[in-house]
């Protein structure tokens, strides 16, 4: 397993910025605009053929404020690699992995309708858990806890809970 | 989406006779009516095993003459809502609702149909009732079947206490 991660480490050197082993994962961190690169090199050269997740994490309060997050496993090395690149909450955007992994269409919509992040290239970012017409991204930290977008008029008696 | 179905308005009552003879009517009719219902089970979450645990022969809930449940709401007159319902799945609730037949009633199986539960958040409708009139609320995360069988027997109670539609002075 370590002499797996310290060949990608080693192959991948200019591309990557920290890189740390935690909990059996080799954990990279990148520049955004470094993607596409590193995760070509991760499938062709090191067999990393499945695209387990995509996920992101709001900083709130820090600069850039997401950092936006990749799983990836190989079926021949039976190992793990996470990526992390950090993008700003003016222009949260990251390259999308859809020519590559098919999988990526899915779980690139449940990114960008629950943090924002744009996924420059995927053609569908239509909601996928959500509803048409729902504003804003619920996980993000400064959506309000307890907002609701009823599609349905309540019933009389009951408040209709507003807008923002 | 937003169409509400409209209730059958009774024909107007007239003599103290009729007022008698019509009160046995209602009592015959519902005397019926709380032995036939007919449950459309809107299963969308974990409570949907305790569903199926009440409905099935332990606690046999056919010998309230609920048992049978019906897979579409045409047939069917006891909405039985289990579960988490979801902003995302209000309108397909109330469509469902609204394609039951009158006489119909509605029962909240478990705490999240009845209030939302412990979700308050973007996703979770706070109660069905703010979508729907609720008839009986059977609380509890899932609520244990001596519970839902509770809750049948209280709307067996009011259906046979209420006033039935069909009742005019032609029947």
């Amino acid at each position: 397993m370590g002499a797996l991660f310290d060949r990608i480490c080693e192959a991948l050197a200019p591309k990557i910025g920290e890189s740390s082993v935690a909990h059996g994962v080799l954990v990279l961190r990148i520049a955004p605009q470094a993607l596409l690169d590193v995760v070509t090199r991760l499938k062709e050269d090191f067999r990393f053929d499945l695209f387990a997740d995509v996920t992101a994490i709001d900083w709130l309060g820090q600069e850039p404020r997401f950092e936006v997050v990749w799983h990836f496993y190989s079926t021949m090395h039976r190992q793990r690699v996470r990526i992390k690149a950090r993008v700003g909450e003016a222009e949260p955007a990251v390259d999308s992995l859809i020519g590559m992994y098919g999988s990526a269409h899915f779980m690139e919509r449940e990114c960008h309708e629950m943090y924002g992040i744009v996924f420059a290239g995927n053609p569908d970012l239509r909601p996928i858990l959500l509803y048409e017409g729902f504003q804003g991204h619920p996980l993000r930290k400064d959506y309000p806890k307890e907002r609701e977008q009823p599609l349905v008029p309540y019933r009389a008696g009951y408040e209709m809970p507003g807008g923002e | 989406m937003n169409t509400r179905t409209i209730p059958i308005r009774p024909e107007s009552r007239k003599s103290a006779a009729f007022e008698y003879i019509s009160t046995r009517k209602d009592e015959l009719i519902g005397w019926a009516r709380k032995f036939s219902l007919f449950p459309y089970p809107f299963v969308t979450a974990c409570c949907g095993m305790e569903f199926m645990s009440v409905s099935s022969t332990p606690y046999d809930t056919d010998r309230f003459g609920a048992a049978l449940p019906r897979f579409t709401p045409r047939q069917s007159d006891l909405l039985m809502v289990v579960g988490t319902v979801t902003h995302k799945q209000a309108p397909v609730l109330l469509k469902v609702w609204e394609q039951m037949c009158e006489p119909k009633w509605v029962l909240a199986f478990g705490v999240c149909a009845t209030s939302g539960g412990f979700y308050n958040n973007y996703a979770t409708v706070q109660g069905i009732d703010r979508i729907l009139p609720v008839d009986v609320y059977v609380p509890g995360c899932p609520p244990r079947p001596e519970m839902v069988i509770d809750g049948i027997m209280k709307l067996q109670e009011k259906i046979a206490g209420q006033q039935h539609l069909i009742v005019n002075d032609r029947f």
